[in-house]
């Protein structure tokens, strides 16, 4: 620990700060025009949303290592990533209230957010990512360069034919990948051992010769240490690592979920577990920070959250006939 | 006896029918057991028939779905929910290439007693990879049964009948239509239901509204969008049939061209895309059959050629619907 910054380590507070502020927010508003009865296509964030709250440390513990040409290719839940990674937080918010001013003017939605600026892009499909990170790895081979892909699974997606076939890929072609599976126990409602048949998907490594770490998600810093190295390994041309990190899914799988399958002290075990305010009194502590200057921080990311928000809210829908545009290039 | 019950619970009571019957049946899926299917449509199976027989499977659909053709082979007579069908991606190769083609390859050696079943619609802002109807992808491949019901009475008939039957039989549920908690219900779709087993014939259309100035056939939520139309169209003197054709593999040709011979027109309501897909396949069937003896040239109402944008002023502009329905036959009537 001694040898993070200050800084780094007040910058991973802000980000798992914002994103958690973000998360809770999107979380509240979700809900307008959706009572008395629940209709999923009602209100300002229709569909489906899929919340990151509880998962922040692996984003910000990753990303922090990251320039804006490596690649994040995210999954269904993939908003901690995205801001971690730099993507707008003004057109992130636009695009998810399906907006003209959006990143794709209201054409991807929450589950597919392109920000090409920074390089990254998610997927609604389980898996999906994999592969196409393995590919953003061939390019840098081919290119000469020593950009850096990270590819994001939940532990259900590690059960994926795609994440097997990839680690196989990118590990005989040495490439510049860091798959980071996101073990936050449950694929929906299907807890990881009745899905999994080894306890850490890290282990998995050991079968495609390359470096797996299992790592605790609520201590930022320790992700943040195994990343550094796995990120460095990558840069030099030495291959692929695979990231395992323990987080707790504080929400649903979906907003909406009624989470019967999960039971409660899952859900307080993963409260107690929480890699804010763990860094919080770290912060604190050792004197990093005092309280009013944390709070004063805090306000300030609220405030951008809600200038966000505003500009989601106040920006106009794309026109309808938008809709046939941009299926192919013009 | 019957009683009102909506699709996810009729089609989880037939499931549970032919598993009391039959112990060779059984379901694997995503989030089918303790959460009982995401769209209900296992509902009460866990509980009624345990871990052996209700297999809540990882995320890996090559090899569930590819597993179901094992299973079939040594006389299981498995089910398969692959959540949406968006989703298939991943385990096409067991489907296009195996599950449909073993019965021929073998010549009739091995039989695929299989029913894959996934959600299907969109209209409610889910977006591009969790919209798609997609099921004349799968109507496409030789030796695939295709059914679509649209209510709760026509999901328990043709679930028993695709358990019943010795071939793959992709079973496909429209999301609006399921009765489901989340999205409005359309009570429409929530029908009397038998207690007792029973089936719905696969291959066989049903003319859901008689009518005698222009035939429309869809399937699925369309049903409902056609209904509401025709019923508009009424009030201005124009009289729609409607057809719900239920089943693309085997297609009702016969109710079809019934219909169409007695109303001289013919509009094909489809939520799938449009190229390549159910409409051309009706219209070049009455086509093929009437020649030149239609009273004005067939139309098609189709998803466009594009991915399902998110954002509501778009998808709502694309979607087919009521409002597009009337425009379409007033053209035709012109």
């Amino acid at each position: 620990m001694a040898e993070i910054s200050n800084e780094i380590l007040l910058s991973m507070y802000k980000t798992m700060y914002k994103i958690r502020t973000y998360e809770e927010t999107l979380g509240s508003i979700y809900y307008e025009g959706k009572s008395p009865a629940f209709d999923i296509s009602a209100g300002p964030i229709p569909g489906e949303l899929h919340l990151s709250s509880g998962q922040e440390a692996a984003a910000v513990g990753i990303c922090m290592h990251l320039k804006s040409e490596d690649a994040v290719v995210g999954t269904h839940r993939a908003h901690h990533f995205a801001i971690a990674k730099g993507v707008d937080l003004k057109e992130m918010t636009a695009e998810i209230f399906g907006k003209t001013t959006g990143l794709s003017s209201g054409k991807g939605g929450h589950m597919h957010l392109f920000d090409a600026n920074v390089n990254f892009s998610c997927s609604g499909i389980v898996g999906a990512s994999f592969p196409q990170a393995t590919g953003v790895g061939i390019a840098a081979k081919i290119q000469g360069k020593d950009y850096v892909a990270v590819a994001v699974g939940g532990d259900g997606a590690a059960n994926q034919g795609t994440f097997h076939e990839s680690l196989n890929l990118a590990a005989l072609w040495k490439l510049p990948v860091i798959f980071v599976i996101e073990d936050n126990s449950w694929a929906i409602s299907v807890e990881k051992d009745k899905s999994t048949s080894v306890g850490k998907n890290s282990e998995r490594a050991k079968a495609y010769g390359i470096p797996g770490v299992y790592v605790d998600g609520e201590d930022v810093i320790a992700v943040y240490e195994v990343a550094k190295e796995a990120v460095e390994r990558a840069r030099r041309g030495e291959g692929p690592s695979l990231i395992e990190v323990k987080v707790y899914r504080f929400r649903g799988h979906f907003e909406g979920d009624p989470q019967l399958y999960r039971p409660k002290e899952d859900l307080e075990e993963a409260k107690a577990k929480d890699p804010i305010k763990k860094l919080e009194k770290q912060l604190i502590n050792i004197e990093i920070i005092k309280e009013e200057e944390l709070k004063k921080m805090q306000d300030e990311i609220k405030i951008e959250i809600e200038e966000a928000i505003e500009f989601a809210r106040q920006s106009p829908y794309p026109e309808p006939q938008e809709a046939l545009e941009n299926v192919f290039v013009s | 006896m019957a009683r009102k019950l909506p699709m996810y619970k009729a089609i989880s009571e037939a499931i549970a029918q032919e598993m009391e019957k039959d112990n060779s049946v059984f379901v694997m899926g995503e989030d089918i057991g303790t959460y009982g299917g995401i769209f209900g449509a296992t509902t009460g199976l866990l509980q009624k028939f345990g871990p052996e027989r209700i297999k809540d499977t990882p995320i890996s659909e090559s090899a569930f779905i590819g597993g179901v053709l094992g299973a079939a082979s040594k006389g299981m007579r498995p089910i398969a929910e692959l959540m949406f069908v968006d989703f298939f991606g991943v385990a096409m190769d067991q489907i296009y290439n195996h599950i449909a083609k073993a019965h021929y390859m073998s010549n009739g050696h091995v039989k695929m007693p299989i029913v894959i079943m996934t959600a299907i619609g969109g209209g409610y802002g889910d977006a591009a990879q969790h919209s798609q109807c997609l099921y004349s992808l799968f109507a496409h491949v030789p030796g695939l049964k295709i059914v679509i019901p649209s209510n709760s009475y026509d999901a328990k008939g043709l679930m028993t009948a695709a358990i019943r039957d010795n071939n793959p039989v992709m079973y496909f549920f429209h999301k609006a239509v399921m009765g489901l908690g989340w999205i409005t219900p359309l009570e429409d779709a929530i029908k009397e239901v038998p207690e007792e087993p029973y089936t719905v014939p696969i291959g066989k259309a049903k003319v859901v509204r008689e009518g005698s100035d222009v035939t429309i056939t869809t399937v699925a939520k369309m049903v409902y969008e056609a209904l509401w139309a025709a019923k508009e169209l009424e009030k201005e003197g124009i009289s729609a049939e409607v057809i719900d054709l239920r089943s693309l593999v085997p297609l009702d040709k016969e109710t079809i061209l019934n219909s169409v011979k007695k109303t001289g027109r013919l509009l094909v309501v489809d939520e799938d895309y449009k190229s390549y897909g159910m409409s051309g396949e009706v219209i070049t069937t009455v086509s093929e059959n009437t020649g030149n003896s239609l009273k004005t040239l067939s139309k098609r109402l189709t998803y466009p050629d594009i991915p399902i944008p998110y954002s509501r002023a778009l998808e709502k502009f694309a979607l087919p619907d009521k409002e597009k329905i009337i425009k379409n036959v007033k053209e035709m009537l012109r």
